[in-house]
């Protein structure tokens, strides 16, 4: 479908290299902020306080990064995110009050301690700001392998119909690829198999579809509960990291609602490793191509892509006999035919807006297909029924 | 027992000050400043005329906001996306008000009803999604949030609805003084209380009238109490969650309006995006009653406008920021603890009665 929309358009910015590596690095950070949530959640504890924690996260990293350079700062920020993951199990999980209540309390909680931390801390450092961090010291190693990247790039160039945009794609994972980024893949990995091949995922997952019941089968559902809410936390102050290393310095704000859209992209990823994945990585690229958009052309392929998206599943819907859902998607999808051709260029907010939009139509047609955990949300108590 | 139950629902709030404003001053001794010094300097300048004319006018905002909240939280309905309804409200407000041109009263009422109507309206998206499609309302006014910041974003900057209002400030053209509502000057002669705030007091009396005195009132906190319950009792759940998300939404919309016109008489891309979350802080604190929502609307006000003084004494203003999070989680956490000794206390006194009744018998 790429190859299609970028033929159509004949924008090459669409499967480049360039657009691939660096929206890898945009997914990073959303996709460990959705693994983070599929942690806490799949233990039967709501995280809202994603997002706090990821602030956590990149003041951790800005903080310690720019004194003891680039490592010490991920692990600054991975203890962080941890000390407020142990606050929402405090809250949540002892104290059992509403779990969104307290994931908002963390978040506001999260802002309002790194900005006032920022200010004291940063604003008379060498090349700091009330609002930001000098610059973080050293580097987390990057590798790009030139005789892999120099000749696909060269044959995406050439805008051969399919064999280009997949030499793009292929040449875009090994060019720029930093560690951390392959560290994520690793803790994706390494959650599919702990929690779904394991005693340890087993038990982690009970307590978060029935707590009673593995009470009874002598689960210490508080302490998988404990443990899962505070390795949430560190996933999230990972990622929090990941962000101020990307752009150097710690800045107020800089997380801009990822904690939100991982938790978007973990649900339209069913609670499950592998579409959170998939659902980061489609917010990366659309991030993307709208942070490179040069000619005011790639929201323009976007759109495209969108409606032949729609189309497609709106005819495989058609097919599976699910007739008002296909025809809302052909209705949508048409929609965006008209708007593409219509229109010479689209502003940049579209592409801004788009992710949540996606969101909203994922949930929207999706939500009765996918499966939270059944006890996600209800606060638990040992020897207390439900 | 009324009284015994009004103790029991003040002592968790009071806790809850009281812990946060122990770990604030923690805060402060760690960093070394003086606390005697700040808390007596945030007391004498949140005191002055000035101040309490600036307190009293954020707490218009804040009281908003959270009964907005706290419409929702009586029906257990998260409407997390306060943010996304007022600032469309307000804009939507603002390109009317300034294209009036009628006697006050009908302009302002107008004005109102624009708000009211576009927040509503944005409201009733995650209405539609939670009834038609089981989408939660949680998520899917967050991310309504974001959509509403972009469309604003696009309108004021990309179309014609914005214009230049000053150096390098994009914003909607400016409401004509007879579309304004800025109030008046009767505690400190330089700086004006919003006229909204009559307003805002009758949105809080209609709120306390609607919840305690109406059919639909009873209703909707019989859905919250127990869901199951009030459908057996014929009580039509869907439309009670739209209704209600139409309500927030509405009430909602108003949040940004003390400020629009009591104060900048445009929207800017400078305008506040962020007093939604803070009316679920307070939402928690009133415990959902409008009296409960009032005076801590004017508790938080009053630490944010006089956490601005705290600058000259070398502490960050955002002091403030960290003390309402405090504040939060320590008062649900006191909540819960309370109602979890009542609950006990309330066990024993049964098991008391009974173990008599036996022996008796």
């Amino acid at each position: 479908m790429l190859s299609i929309t970028r033929t159509i358009t004949s924008n090459g910015d669409l499967t480049s290299t360039v657009t691939i590596a660096q929206a890898l690095v945009f997914a990073s950070p959303i996709a460990l902020a959705g693994l983070a949530g599929i942690w806490a959640e799949r233990a039967g504890v709501i995280n809202i306080g994603l997002e706090g924690m990821m602030i956590l996260g990149t003041f951790g990293a800005g903080w310690a990064g720019w004194q003891w350079g680039a490592w010490a700062g991920v692990l600054a920020g991975i203890i962080f995110g941890a000390i407020g993951g142990l606050l929402l199990a405090v809250a949540a999980v002892t104290f059992g009050v509403d779990q969104i209540i307290a994931g908002t309390a963390i978040n506001l909680l999260a802002l309002g301690t790194t900005k006032f931390l920022a200010i004291l801390l940063f604003t008379n450092a060498p090349g700091g700001g009330q609002a930001q961090s000098p610059p973080i010291k050293g580097k987390i190693p990057v590798f790009t392998l030139d005789s892999i990247v120099e000749p696909l790039t060269a044959l995406h160039e050439k805008g051969i119909f399919f064999v280009s945009d997949l030499a793009g794609l292929v040449a875009g994972l090994f060019y720029n690829m930093s560690l951390l980024t392959i560290i994520t893949l690793l803790l994706f990995i390494m959650t599919s198999y702990l929690l779904w091949k394991t005693a340890f995922g087993l038990r982690l997952r009970s307590a978060g579809e029935n707590p009673w019941a593995a009470d009874s089968l002598g689960v210490k559902v508080v302490q998988y509960k404990y443990a899962a809410v505070v390795f949430s936390g560190m996933l999230a102050g990972l990622g929090g990291a990941y962000l101020s290393i990307a752009s150097t310095i710690y800045r107020n704000g800089n997380t801009a609602g990822r904690g939100y859209i991982g938790l978007a992209t973990m649900i339209f990823g069913d609670w499950r490793p592998g579409g959170t994945a998939a659902g980061a990585i489609m917010f990366g690229y659309i991030d993307t191509l709208r942070l490179i958009d040069t000619g005011n052309q790639n929201v323009k392929g976007l759109i495209l892509l969108g409606a032949i998206i729609l189309f497609t599943i709106g005819a495989w819907m058609l097919r599976s006999s699910r007739r008002n859902t296909a025809i809302g998607f052909l209705l949508l999808g048409a929609v965006m035919i008209g708007a593409y051709f219509s229109a010479t260029s689209f502003p940049p907010e579209v592409a801004q807006v788009a992710p949540y939009i996606t969101t909203l139509l994922v949930l929207a047609t999706a939500s009765q297909n996918l499966r939270p955990p059944a006890a996600d949300g209800v606060p638990y108590r040992k020897g207390e029924d439900h | 027992m009324n009284l015994r139950r009004l103790a029991t629902s003040l002592i968790a709030p009071a806790i809850g000050l009281g812990v946060s404003l122990a770990a604030t001053a923690v805060i402060l001794i760690s960093i070394g400043a003086n606390v005697t010094v700040i808390f007596s300097s945030m007391w004498n300048y949140g005191t002055s005329p000035r101040a309490m004319t600036l307190m009293l006018n954020l707490a218009t905002v804040y009281f908003l906001s959270a009964l907005a909240v706290s419409i929702g939280f009586k029906m257990n309905l998260f409407n997390i996306g306060v943010n996304g309804q007022y600032i469309l409200g307000s804009l939507a407000a603002a390109v009317v008000a300034s294209n009036l041109q009628l006697p006050k009263a009908i302009s302002i009422t107008v004005t109102i009803l624009t708000a009211m109507f576009v927040g509503a309206a944005w409201a009733g998206i995650a209405a539609w999604l939670k009834v038609a499609r089981g989408v939660s309302e949680v998520i899917s006014t967050i991310m309504l949030n974001f959509i509403a910041v972009g469309i604003i974003s696009y309108l004021i900057v990309r179309t014609s609805i914005g214009t230049e209002t000053s150096v390098n400030i994009r914003g909607t053209k400016f409401i004509p003084e007879s579309g304004m509502l800025r109030g008046n000057a009767f505690i400190d002669p330089d700086t004006k209380v919003y006229g909204f705030l009559i307003i805002s007091i009758f949105v809080g009396v209609g709120y306390w009238f609607l919840l305690n005195r109406t059919r639909f009132g009873f209703d909707l906190r019989a859905t919250g109490k127990s869901a199951s319950a009030a459908r057996t009792s014929g009580v039509q759940s869907t439309r009670m969650i739209v209704t209600t998300m139409l309500l927030s939404g509405a009430v909602a919309g108003l949040v940004g309006l003390p400020y629009l016109l009591g104060q900048t008489g445009s929207y800017n891309l400078q305008f506040p995006t962020e007093w939604g979350f803070i009316g679920i802080a307070i939402a928690l604190l009133g415990r959902n009653n409008p009296v409960g929502i009032a005076i801590g609307a004017i508790f938080v006000a009053f630490l944010d406008v006089s956490s601005g003084q705290l600058v000259l004494e070398g502490v960050p203003r955002e002091i403030s920021t960290i003390m309402q999070g405090l504040i939060v989680i320590v008062v649900v956490i006191s909540y819960e603890v309370v109602r979890r000794n009542q609950v006990k206390s309330e066990q024993r006194s049964v098991a008391r009665a009974l173990a008599k009744q036996e022996v008796s018998a």
